[in-house]
Parts: structure tokens; C-alpha cells; sequence
């Protein structure tokens, strides 16, 4: 079963009950800040006269997974994003390339780690919702089965296509995220990246990368060939040199 | 070489000027050192999330690296092209390269978070990240390197049978160089394919891979002429010019077609506007193109200036510094935009990445006084190499 969540602008009353959920079921010190850190692994804001939530969009194809070069972070068969701390070397690749801004470094340790929203990975797989979606006075953010989550979302724009934008963020944006949000105001007005590809991004690398071990091959005989050629050319100069040029042009030296 | 004439030349060390220098720069290099590592990276360094990576990747990694490939450039010249007249200052090149990479895994051992798990690189396998080939890049080629530099080594220390080991295995060694040398330059590139919604349009490319690799190779020769003539001054050589004036020319070629390349991708995003609106962007490509690629070509295209010493040196100091200013370009102007923010190394990060260098030009002196480096120094028994 691959779940989501599924954001609504519309009903969202800015209660903040999700990112207070979030804070006490992952252990997260502090209070809830403003703006994503390693501490606050989701909050709302206020954007554009509606309230917006900020999270791990889960993409289908994670980025931070692809460049992550430990494999500390991966994609789980529930759909959740999960990081594993003890793999994790601090490159921070990850924060540079993610499309979405979402993975935070612990600036403030000396034995730092990174911190991101993980779909409540362990509970989902229990079958149980996040602990955002629960703490949810308003059903503002739903948990449930992907799929359902797309239909739903068709539904409430199909039903009041006055109410809504005709977009489904997450649907598509890089490849597909299980994070799914629907909106009265363009999501550009909330700060959501709107210009991102329908293609991974890890695509792009990829294609390089899926070259390497042909070009290895190529390279390196091209490289002993020119070394030959250049070699086997000193050998037959230093024999005609010597004044018993070479009987047969096509004897090894 | 026995102890007795290994004190002799200890005793001959007289400090001067910049051994002082060195040595006052090592005291706040020691205090951010213990800083960086109890209080964590924020305390020293203005890196943060929104600028995950700054100076240390910027320059220490991305420069390091760069610098280094007149090692595997030249090593190609004079073992696989087979012309030896380059093998003079082939010695200094290699170390050169071997003690830029030395300086690269050092500049890490800062800025990954947890540096002690270097090493998990090697257990835990991620072949889709190019991170993952740039560890496993930095980790060979600066094995490869070490054994073409132990010749060197081992000479000094009088043992005869690892010389001739290595000797009999060059070939392969430099071909492995080359390759592996190959893939990190343009590896570095690659590293940025991964954010085209984030990196400014005039240094953004499929072709970036194509990009860091060929700048490489002219900054890589420019930086061999710089360092001969610096070891010159320093250490009271001749300067190569039969060497270095050939050398130029080749700068010229690498320089030249990166120039077009570059030109072609800017012309393909449509960003040439964003030149000419002179803007932050703008002025920070021209202060790269113009004096780091242009300049060096126009210059060292005439003959009369290559065999100029002044000017040839002035012409790699420009291919160089256009270089480092690339890079920075890349890693840092180029993003700055879409984080919203401007990143300025800290002092904490620019003292360590000052002590870092003046550390590898100590060790890099060390060398020359101990090993012999240099073609005058080169005696005849065993000097294969």
C-alpha cells in the first residue's frame, strides 16, 4: 500500500495542532519555528491570506535519495522518505539538492545529523496515520492510500471548480510526490516552487552516471593504444638507429 | 641517504620570512580547529541551509581538485605521448597534484559533519550518487598518485625493489590516473547537473561534466607554469621556458575550446542578456570569462609575449585565478539567487582554508629540501624517474 497525505488550503484553520503533533511525536526540542529546520520537521505559515503547511513532499523519485552517497536516505514501499542517522557522513548533498528545500542540517552540534519530516514511517507501516493527520481538527491535511488521495483531490476541484485552482501540486511536480496539495490561491502566491520538471531530477545525473563504466573501457584502451603506438614508434627508431633497420616492416621489436 | 646527512640538511633549515608567516597563521588555524570541532560548524562557519555548501567545497574542493590536473595532464604527455622532454618538471607536477588532493581530503576532514565516517563510503555503496563517484575518485586517484610519487620516495630511502616494482607498473598506473582523473573532474561538474531550478543560467548545462573537465586541463597547465616559476624564486632555479612556452600553447587550445563551449551553452539557455544587463551575475561571469579565459588566449596566442617570462607567467596567473572564480561562480554566485541569500565566508572558514594551503606549500618546501624534485638535484644512480 503507498499512502500520502493530502493538503487543503481551503480548510486549513492555522491551528498549528499538526507541527505541535509532529514536534511530541518525534521528539523534536524547541518550540515550532517559523520556517523548516532540523527541529521543526513541519509548520504552518500564513501565505497569501490562507494558512499553508510546510513538509517533506515525499517525492516518487527523491532527489536526496539519488545523491545521498551512503544510501543513508531511501524511499520506503509505504511511500515514506525515511534518513538514516547512523549512515549518514554530513556531506549535506542532500540539502543542496533537493527540489523542494526540505532536508535540514543540526548546525548547532558537533555531531551533527540531518532532519526532515519521515511520513511518520514507522506508525504508516503499523497501518496508523500521521501524527499530523490525526492531531487535524479539520481533516485540513488527510492521511490515506496515494491513489485515493489523487481522487479525492479531482473530487473537491471537480465539485467546486470555483473554490480551487485546477492543480493538483505533487501530482506531477518532479515525477510525483506522496504529498499532495489542492488551493484557492496559485501555489506560486504560497511559496511552493511552481517551475520544477515532471522529470526526476535524479534523471539528469543518471544519465551521465549509467555512462561511466562503457567510457572506463573506451578510455582506458584508447589511452594504451596511443601509449603503444608511441612506444612501439621509439622502439623501430632506435633499431633503424642502431643501423639493422628492420628486415620485415611488420616484426615486434 | 643515512641519518648523519639527513641532520646536515635539517641544520642547513635557516626560518625566514615566510616561515614566521606560516607559523603565525598556524595559532587562529589551531583555535577554529578546536572550535569547528566542539561547538560544530555553525559556530565557525556561515554555512547554513540555506547555503549548505560554501568556501571549503567552493575553493578548497572544487580548486583543489582543478589545480591538480597538470599531475595526470603531464603524466599523459611524457608516459602515454611519450615526449620526454617534459619529464624535467614532471616531478614537481606529480607532487604538486598529490599534495592538492592531500589538501582536498584535509579540507573535507572540516567540513563533512561527522568526517570520522569517510571512510563509510566504502561499505555503504550508492552507485545513482555522484557523490559517490567523487569519493570514490578522490580515494583512488590519491592512491595512484602517492605510488607515482613513491619512486621519489623510496629512491631516498635507498630501497631498490619498490622502485623497480613501480617502474615495471607506470604504464598501467598512468593509464588508471588518467581515467580515474578523468571522471573526478568532470564529476565535480556533474554534481551540479542535479539542481537546474536552482543554478544561474550562464553556468548552468548538461554539459557542465564537459565543462569542469576541460577548464581543468588549461587551469591544470597554467598552474604548472605558476608553480615553476614560484619553486624558481623560491628555491633559485632557472625557469623551463623550452618547456613552458610549449606548455602555454597547450593552455591556449584547453582555454580556447572550454571558451566556445562555455559560450555555446550561455547562448542555448538564452542568458547572454543576463551579461549584458551587468548585473551581480553578470559582472561575476565577465571577471571569470574575460580574465580567466579570454585574456590568457588573446595573450598567449602571440608568440612574442609566450616567450616573454613575464607574460607567460601573468597569463597562467589569469588562467588560474578565472578558474577560481569559476568555481566560486558554481558553487556559490551561481545559487545565490534562488536561496534568496548571499553567502560571505566567515573568517573561521577563510582561516582554515589559508591554513590549509600555506600548509601544503610548507610541505611542498619540505620535499624540495629533502627529496630530489628538482631535474639539478637529480642524482644519477637510480633516478628513473
Amino acid at each position: 500500500m503507498v499512502v500520502g497525505l493530502l493538503f487543503d488550503t481551503t480548510r486549513c484553520i492555522g491551528c498549528g495542532a499538526c507541527a505541535s503533533a509532529c514536534k511530541e511525536q518525534n521528539k523534536l526540542p524547541g518550540p515550532v519555528e517559523d520556517h523548516l529546520t532540523a527541529y521543526t520537521w513541519t509548520t504552518v505559515q500564513p501565505r497569501a491570506g490562507v494558512s499553508v503547511r510546510q513538509l517533506c513532499m515525499h517525492c516518487e523519485v527523491p532527489t536526496c535519495a539519488s545523491v545521498c552517497p551512503v544510501g543513508a536516505l531511501h524511499k520506503t514501499p509505504e511511500g515514506p522518505v525515511v534518513y538514516d542517522a547512523d549512515k549518514c557522513i554530513g556531506c549535506r548533498y542532500c540539502i543542496q539538492a533537493c527540489p523542494f528545500d526540505v532536508p535540514k542540517y543540526q548546525w548547532d552540534r558537533p555531531v551533527p545529523v540531518v532532519g526532515k519530516c519521515i511520513l511518520c514511517a514507522d506508525r504508516v507501516k503499523e497501518g496508523r496515520p500521521t501524527a499530523c493527520a490525526e492531531a487535524c481538527p479539520v481533516e485540513a491535511t488527510v492521511f490515506g492510500k496515494r491513489e485515493d488521495l489523487v481522487w479525492d483531490a479531482r473530487n473537491r476541484i471537480r465539485k467546486e471548480p470555483g473554490k480551487y485552482v485546477n492543480h493538483i501540486y505533487g501530482l506531477q511536480e518532479t515525477g510525483g510526490t506522496s504529498v499532495l496539495m489542492v488551493s484557492g490561491v496559485p501555489f506560486k502566491e504560497l511559496g511552493l516552487k511552481t517551475s520544477l520538471p515532471n522529470e526526476p531530477p535524479a534523471m539528469q545525473t543518471w544519465q551521465v552516471l549509467s555512462k561511466i563504466p562503457d567510457f572506463v573501457g573506451v578510455w582506458a584502451v584508447f589511452l594504451y593504444g596511443v601509449h603503444w603506438i608511441t612506444a612501439r614508434r621509439e622502439t623501430v627508431a632506435r633499431v633503424e638507429q642502431a643501423g639493422k633497420g628492420p628486415k620485415h616492416p611488420g616484426d615486434r621489436a | 641517504m643515512n641519518t648523519s646527512s639527513l641532520i646536515l640538511q635539517a641544520r642547513r633549515f635557516r626560518p625566514g620570512f615566510w616561515t614566521a608567516v606560516f607559523a603565525v597563521l598556524m595559532v587562529p588555524f589551531l583555535v577554529v580547529t578546536v572550535l569547528r570541532f566542539t561547538r560544530g560548524l555553525g559556530a565557525v562557519t556561515h554555512l547554513s541551509d540555506t547555503f549548505p555548501w560554501g568556501l571549503w567545497i567552493g575553493f578548497d574542493l572544487l580548486c583543489g581538485v582543478g589545480l591538480a590536473a597538470g599531475a595526470f595532464t603531464l603524466t599523459a604527455i611524457v608516459h602515454l605521448f611519450n615526449i620526454k622532454r617534459f619529464e624535467p618538471i614532471l616531478r614537481p607536477t606529480v607532487l604538486t597534484g598529490f599534495l592538492g588532493y592531500a589538501f582536498v581530503i584535509l579540507a573535507l576532514m572540516y567540513d563533512l559533519g561527522q568526517p570520522w565516517r569517510i571512510w563509510h563510503a566504502i561499505i555503504y555503496w550508492n552507485p545513482h550518487s555522484v557523490m559517490f563517484e567523487v569519493a570514490w575518485c578522490v580515494m583512488l586517484y590519491t592512491t595512484v598518485l602517492a605510488l607515482e610519487f613513491s619512486p621519489v620516495v623510496f629512491e631516498w630511502l635507498g630501497w631498490h625493489t619498490p622502485v623497480r616494482i613501480i617502474h615495471g607498473l607506470y604504464t598501467p598506473l598512468v593509464i588508471l590516473g588518467v581515467v580515474l582523473s578523468t571522471l573526478h573532474q568532470s564529476s565535480l561538474g556533474t554534481l551540479y547537473l542535479i539542481v537546474p531550478s536552482k543554478l544561474h543560467p550562464l553556468w548552468y548545462s548538461p554539459l557542465l561534466p564537459l565543462h569542469f573537465f576541460t577548464s581543468a586541463i588549461g587551469a591544470g597547465i597554467g598552474m604548472v607554469i605558476l608553480e615553476s616559476y614560484l619553486s624558481g624564486r623560491a628555491f633559485h632555479r632557472h625557469l623551463e621556458m623550452d618547456l613552458l612556452e610549449p606548455l602555454a600553447r597547450g593552455m591556449v587550445v584547453a582555454l580556447g575550446i572550454y571558451g566556445l563551449m562555455r559560450l555555446e551553452a550561455i547562448h542555448r539557455n538564452g542568458a547572454f542578456s543576463s551579461i549584458f544587463a551587468f548585473g551581480y551575475e553578470g559582472r561575476m561571469f565577465l571577471v571569470e570569462f574575460v580574465l580567466g579565459v579570454i585574456l590568457p588566449v588573446v595573450l598567449m596566442a602571440i608568440p612574442r609575449l609566450r616567450q616573454s617570462k613575464d607574460w607567460l607567467v601573468f597569463s597562467a596567473f589569469l588562467a588560474v585565478l578565472g578558474f577560481v572564480v569559476n568555481r566560486l561562480n558554481v558553487s556559490i554566485t551561481g545559487l545565490e539567487r534562488a536561496a534568496g541569500a548571499h553567502y560571505i565566508p566567515s573568517v573561521g572558514e577563510v582561516i582554515i582554508s589559508l591554513g590549509l594551503v600555506a600548509i601544503g606549500m610548507a610541505v611542498f618546501a619540505l620535499c624540495v629540501r629533502f627529496f630530489s624534485i628538482f631535474p639539478e638535484e637529480a642524482r644519477a644512480p637510480g633516478s628513473g624517474r
